[in-house]
């Protein structure tokens, strides 16, 4: 199936899946959907480095919480454009501000997407294992200092007032919820045209075999330097909305070990050679651990998550599209 | 100004009790990361487990944490051996350890930090026991006997570890596994048993390593995060798989440790180990006194 | 005429171990060259050295009159050199073709511009041709034999269009007429203006391939002239060729 008619195929998808969310008219489906499809974007986000290039980012809470603090840092700034800024050009800054979400996204993205880029350069060259290392460094180096800064709430937190009503839509909540369908379309439309593409080539050389793709002449270094920067810039940008969807947000949930795990989790369950094996991941494990911590408790939820991790990296090491696909492989073998 | 001269000598003094106890913790890691190159990441997770271990036998019977460890450190080994038989297995026989070798070790740390957080909950564990609490007194210089006595168990600890891999046969063959396995395979000792054996006793020292944990200070289920960064750091610092390089990185952490929070305030300091970390590979990845 | 490829009082060490010690090698363009010496003499080690899989710590390699060092292993590969790893390495997750595509999207397609879909299946499936691979075009590196692990990895060089390919001991395992085959494969790509150094082990093909011997010993370069004279080295009986 070519791009441009799976991009369409993805949006309607998507179109539907809004649609019939708004038909029972609950908000509780909003708000744990919110989470499923930021997740996907997370998960994508995080494929696109750790399943197709194979480097893994513990990370994904640094990058998250870097999306969503900029978004803190831009609010409060707004609201406090007249003790900040000088008399003559607070005017131009009260057009500005408050800026609207979709801006606030590319923000965050282009904000994770340098860190990303330069979490890269200090330490791609060195073993993954020690890239994987220093992306856990850069989470708590991040939450120290975002606990340490006043001007976004240090410790005690942030809050950023959401709205109540987005015009034409009904609740702010599902404006949140329809930005980050659409930031979903995107990276699953990203994640496939990379596989598809030379670039995709190249990190499955990567991959597989760094040095024997060095010697075949890919530039190892500037690829895996694109992959980071993509997937901490996505990572940014499903983290922008963030604090207006929760209302209150402290370091200890922004920098959440959650993030790190699901990240890795979901890909890892779901499969990690294609676009489809993080969603399927995202929406089982999602979707499982809404159950759990609804009727149990979020600690036991977590805990799962955990198990299964580890029960799938061992026993089904491609995920659930591997063990799809092995089936299809050994089929036509015969 | 006063230069605080006294706060000053006390926080290098701390922070040399400190890095021995660092060094402890780290020595685990110098086998399985330095010498092995297995990247285990949920290390960890069985300091604060053996922390957990000596708090129950502390509070409940009242024994010494040193004690409980000693003793249950073949059960440590144990399970060490029987954890890599699995990573062997299911990774390093595969050739992936990279990725999923990774996901299966922070798999490992998270289980089990939300195991101790379901059994013992959020709260602050600490035990009792006689050297908790005083201090020896030198004019200006205090020394806490809660940091003195795990300090002094490390440095013991490391030199054991020491004379193992430097006079043993197993202890060399350690060291020969890590960098000519084929050469060891002629002189007909199998690698993977030297392996298991190796990354047995990183566990077990890991659990010693937990009791005096938490005699220095008390521990709550993610306190194993902080440490993930201080023994990177320090291994990395120190040069992978150099002992001696260890023990200095790990003072030198210590020390940078404790006057960052003496003088800049405890909530700095989890990004100091880190910091040090980033700062490390960036510039020197090949440590003070690496290969 | 300056050579193509010249190697100059190269070192490296790994630790203590000294892998190669002032090694000086010159390699003219459209010459057949090859390379022998014991296991462990440090042969790998030359042309990891060489295609920049290590960085040398001493001397210099200067190829096609320019330098190399500091250069990393693709911007070599870019530049004109190939190499085949003594130790298969595949790219398993992809079918032996695209193994073969890596190459061309990565060096042919930086040299000389974009390639047509059509034109990497067509050079693809003639490369495979080439070595005997062409039934096993859609399978995985897992399904091939040892054997046929040799055979891509020559090939995947061959598809990085090099001046100069190293082929480390593609021919370890194969069965008499196999040798024949890639030997003359070997020989047609020089013919077609290819330099070769081959490393092997196998001495009758090393002799009825080579224009000119070199021998690596511990590290060291111990002979290098004309095959028949070379093999009558009282030196290099003694450390290689026979008690």
């Amino acid at each position: 199936m070519r791009m441009p008619l799976f991009t369409l195929l993805a949006v309607i998808v998507a179109i539907i899946v809004f649609a019939l969310m708004r038909i029972p008219n609950i908000e509780y489906l909003f708000v744990a959907g919110y989470t499923i499809v930021q997740y996907i974007v997370l998960s994508t986000a995080w494929n696109i480095l750790g399943g197709y290039c194979g480097y893994v980012n513990f990370g994904s809470a640094a990058f998250f919480a870097l999306g969503a603090y900029s978004t803190v840092a831009l609010a409060t700034f707004g609201n406090q454009i007249d003790d900040l800024v000088p008399e003559s050009l607070a005017p131009y800054f009260h057009l500005i501000f408050p800026l609207p979400i979709p801006v606030l996204i590319v923000i965050g993205g282009i904000v994770s997407g340098i860190v990303g880029f330069g979490t890269g350069y200090l330490t791609l060259r060195l073993r993954g294992a020690f890239f994987a290392i220093a992306t856990l460094a850069l989470s708590v180096v991040l939450a120290t200092l975002v606990v340490n800064w006043d001007f976004v709430g240090g410790s005690g937190g942030a809050y950023v007032v959401r709205p109540g009503q987005f015009p034409g839509l009904g609740s702010y909540l599902q404006y949140l919820f329809l930005l980050m369908l659409g930031l979903a379309v995107l990276s699953v439309v990203l994640a496939r045209w990379i596989e598809r593409s030379r670039l995709g080539y190249g990190f499955a050389a990567i991959r597989d075999d760094e040095l024997a793709a060095e010697a075949s002449g890919v530039p190892t270094l500037r690829l895996k330097l694109i992959a980071t920067t993509l997937s901490g810039a996505l990572m940014g940008m499903a983290g922008a909305p963030f604090p207006y969807y929760i209302g209150y947000l402290a370091p200890v949930s922004a920098f959440g070990l959650e993030y790190a795990v699901n990240s890795i989790a979901m890909p890892l369950i779901g499969g990690t050679t294609n676009w489809l094996g993080p969603v399927i991941g995202t929406i089982l494990l999602g979707t499982l651990q809404q159950v759990t911590t609804v009727t149990i408790s979020s600690a036991v939820n977590v805990l799962l998550v955990g198990v299964l991790l580890i029960a799938f990296v061992i026993i089904a090491p491609n995920g659930i599209v591997g063990l799809v696909q092995e089936r299809l492989h050994a089929r036509r073998r015969k | 100004m006063d230069f605080p001269f006294d706060l000053l000598i006390n926080a290098v003094i701390a922070g040399l009790l400190l890095g021995g106890f660092y060094a402890a913790v780290t020595a685990g890691i110098s086998i399985s990361f330095g010498m092995l190159d297995i990247v285990n990441i949920g290390h960890p997770a069985f300091i604060i487990l053996g922390s957990y271990i000596a708090y129950f036998f502390n509070i409940n019977y009242h024994i010494d944490p040193i004690v409980t460890c000693l003793v249950l450190s073949p059960v440590f080994y144990l399970l060490g051996t029987l954890i890599y038989q699995v990573y062997y297995v299911s990774f390093e026989k595969r050739g992936q350890q990279s990725l999923r070798g990774l996901a299966f070790f922070f798999g490992l740390l998270f289980v089990t930090e939300v195991l101790l957080l379901l059994v013992f909950g959020v709260d602050y564990r600490y035990v009792e026991a006689s050297y908790i609490g005083p201090s020896l007194h030198f004019g200006i210089v205090d020394l806490p006997l809660r940091m003195l006595v795990p300090c002094a168990g490390s440095l013991v600890l490391f030199g054991l570890l020491q004379l193992f891999i430097g006079r043993t046969f197993t202890g060399r063959a350690v060291l020969a596994v890590s960098q000519d396995q084929l050469a060891l395979q002629l002189m007909a000792a199998d690698p993977i048993r030297i392996k298991r054996i190796a990354f047995g006793l990183s566990i077990a020292v890991a659990a010693l390593a937990g009791a005096f944990l938490i005699i220095i200070q008390p521990v709550e289920p993610s306190v194993g995060r902080e440490y993930i960064g201080r023994v990177f750091a320090i291994c990395v610092l120190g040069g992978l798989g150099s002992m001696p390089g260890t023990l200095i990185a790990a003072m030198l952490l210590g020390v940078i440790e404790s006057i960052t929070a003496t003088f800049y305030g405890p909530s700095w300091a989890p990004a100091v180990s880190f910091g040090v970390l980033l700062l490390t590979l960036a510039f020197r990845p090949a440590g003070l006194m690496g290969r | 005429m300056t050579a193509l490829l010249n190697v100059q009082d190269v070192s490296k060490r790994f630790g203590g171990f000294v892998a190669l010690d002032g090694i000086n090698l010159e390699v003219q363009s459209g010459e057949r060259l090859g390379l022998i010496g014991p296991n462990g003499s440090g042969k790998s080690t030359l042309v990891n050295c060489i295609c920049g899989t290590l960085q040398n710590e001493h001397g210099s390699v200067h190829f096609d009159g320019q330098r190399m060092d500091g250069l990393a292993a693709h911007e070599r590969t870019h530049r004109g050199l190939g190499r085949s790893f003594q130790l298969p390495r595949p790219f398993v997750s992809l079918s032996v073709a695209d193994n073969l595509c890596i190459p061309m999207h990565y060096t042919v397609h930086t040299r000389s511009g974009p390639l047509h879909a059509d034109r990497i299946e067509a050079r693809c499936h003639e490369l495979l041709q080439m070595v005997g691979l062409e039934q096993k075009s859609t399978h995985l590196p897992r399904d091939l034999t040892q054997v046929e692990m040799r055979k891509l990895e020559l090939a995947r060089a061959m598809a990085t269009e090099p001046k100069l390919l190293i082929a480390d001991e593609a021919m370890a395992g194969l069965s008499h007429s196999e040798i024949e085959d890639i030997l003359a494969l070997l020989v047609r790509l020089n013919e077609s203006g290819i330099t070769v150094i081959l490393i092997e082990h196998i001495m009758s093909a090393v002799m009825s391939f080579s224009q000119r011997l070199a021998v690596l010993v511990s590290g060291r370069k111990i002979a290098d002239g004309k095959p028949q004279d070379v093999v009558r080295d009282p030196d290099v009986v003694r450390a290689y060729l026979g008690q």
